[in-house]
């Protein structure tokens, strides 16, 4: 295991810190665009040991930081109202709806079942015939062919009494909006790695040349951050701007395209609401009419309506890089893991968050 | 819940009159199952990236070896085990 500590030696990184500072000469901002990279990035301190000219700007990589309020609050009204037993991933449990959270819905009585896996909520449907089943199926790619998967094995075993409620959120259009924002000012991108562990990198390249930006594809340990960042700094300096992979121990240029039939046996692209930035064109993924009977959104026509975000909480701006966590006026005061105003403070993936535990130049 | 672990398939069970492969993948001390329908040549010995019960990329042993340390390191492997332990205890719940 002679390499065990290849991706976090430090004296590799200082070596690739070097390279950095010795290739830069110019200020430019890149943003890492999933929430794995961003803790990676604050926990390992590898924001303060950068040259200065580099601004690392988050992403919005966190799915569960970008689902919609009303979504979470249809959660919770599925799992207080009906029939249901809601299942979700961990992570979505303290993330605040409108008024409540699910994990103070759960305190309060509902039937809210936190699991590893969307399979797992295929097997409580087949055990619980007299109960509706929900997946509250929330994630990026990377999450999408698991959660479409569950229909499918809910089809085949002929359950009527399964369903997912889906919340996917997808990369690329996303890095679009994110780059026509007129107050972001983003010159290149790390792309999320397993992402496109499942995507593969073709939906990059339009990107990146017309917007003309350097997008590295990513790991997320210290090591594959510094290689990815001095990847794009190359391509800034060179006035190079294509798609190019770090990640090519795990991401194959096609992607997983067995996973990819799996998504769009299931799965039509639509338009999606992003908590704190608002809709994006064809940045989610929605159940096809095929599969009608397995769609939350359709079994239980419930309307909520999307409630606004706490008045102080400015995720939105966090989200599309535009300020960062500590130019929160309630960062750290009013807002804190333990009591949440916003996303991105609830997850450790979100910026807030991450910054909140890790970054010692910050006052909490 | 973004990232994806690496284990190793111990064995493989056919499902669904015999359409399906499930696995048994270790993590460390926790044996987990897991879907192969996104890998169809991954087999018994073989290391796999998994994300949330779906096996999505083969890695080699030492590259599992050295996610598997990291992610430990950084606190991620708290979703493997049983996951109603790890949620967050907010006071007067
Ligand atoms: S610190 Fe809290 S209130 Fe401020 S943006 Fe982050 S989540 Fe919202």
């Amino acid at each position: 295991m002679k390499h065990m500590n290849e991706y976090r030696d430090p004296e590799l990184a200082k070596l690739y810190l070097e390279k950095i500072a010795k290739t830069v000469t110019q200020p430019w901002s890149i943003m890492e665009v999933c929430g794995g990279q961003t803790h990676s990035l604050v926990k390992n301190g590898i924001i303060d040991m950068l040259p200065k000219d580099i601004t690392m700007i988050h992403g919005p990589g966190c799915p569960v930081c970008v689902t919609s309020l009303s979504l979470i609050d249809k959660a919770i009204h599925l799992a207080v109202n009906e029939n249901v037993i809601l299942c979700s991933f961990g992570d979505m449990l303290r993330v605040p709806g409108s008024k409540i959270s699910l994990l103070e819905a759960k305190a309060k009585g509902a039937a809210i079942r936190i699991l590893y896996s969307p399979l797992e909520a295929v097997k409580i449907a087949g055990d619980n015939p007299d109960r509706e089943v929900v997946f509250f199926a929330v994630g990026f790619e990377t999450t999408a062919p698991a959660n479409a998967l569950s229909v499918i094995h809910a089809h085949r075993k002929g359950l009527s009494n399964y369903s997912i409620l889906a919340s996917h959120v997808l990369v690329p259009p996303a890095m679009e909006a994110v780059i026509n924002d007129k107050e972001s000012k983003i010159d290149g991108f790390l792309a999320a790695g397993h992402v496109c562990t499942i995507m593969g990198n073709a939906e990059y390249y339009p990107l990146s040349s017309q917007y003309k930006v350097p997008i590295v594809v990513t790991g997320f340990e210290p090591i594959d951050i510094l290689q990815g960042i001095l990847m794009v700094v190359r391509q800034l300096e060179q006035k190079k701007y294509v798609v190019e992979n770090q990640y090519a121990r795990i991401v194959r240029e096609e992607g997983n395209t067995a996973a990819q039939k799996v998504i769009f046996e299931v799965f039509e692209i639509k338009d999606q609401t992003w908590r704190g930035i608002g809709t994006i064109p064809k940045s989610g993924y929605a159940v096809k009419e095929k599969y009608a009977s397995y769609d939350a959104n359709k079994k239980f026509s419930i309307t909520i309506d999307e409630a606004p975000e706490h008045p102080e909480c400015i995720s939105g701006e966090i989200m599309k890089g535009i300020k960062k966590p500590f130019e929160c006026p309630q960062f750290g005061k009013k807002c804190k893991p333990s009591f949440p105003l916003g996303a991105p403070m609830v997850s450790s993936e979100g910026a807030c968050a991450a910054y909140f535990h890790f970054s010692g130049s910050v006052e909490v | 819940m973004c990232l994806a672990i690496p284990g190793k398939i111990k064995s493989i069970d056919l499902q669904y009159n015999n359409s399906v492969r499930m696995a048994k993948v270790v993590f460390g001390g926790i044996t987990k199952e897991v879907s192969l329908e996104m890998l169809p040549d991954a087999d018994i010995g073989d290391y796999v990236l998994v994300h949330v019960g779906v096996a999505i990329s083969k890695v080699d042993e030492e590259e599992a070896y050295k996610t598997f340390k990291y992610l430990e390191e950084i606190g991620e492997l708290g979703e493997l085990e049983d996951v109603e332990d790890y949620l967050p205890k907010k006071e007067g719940l």
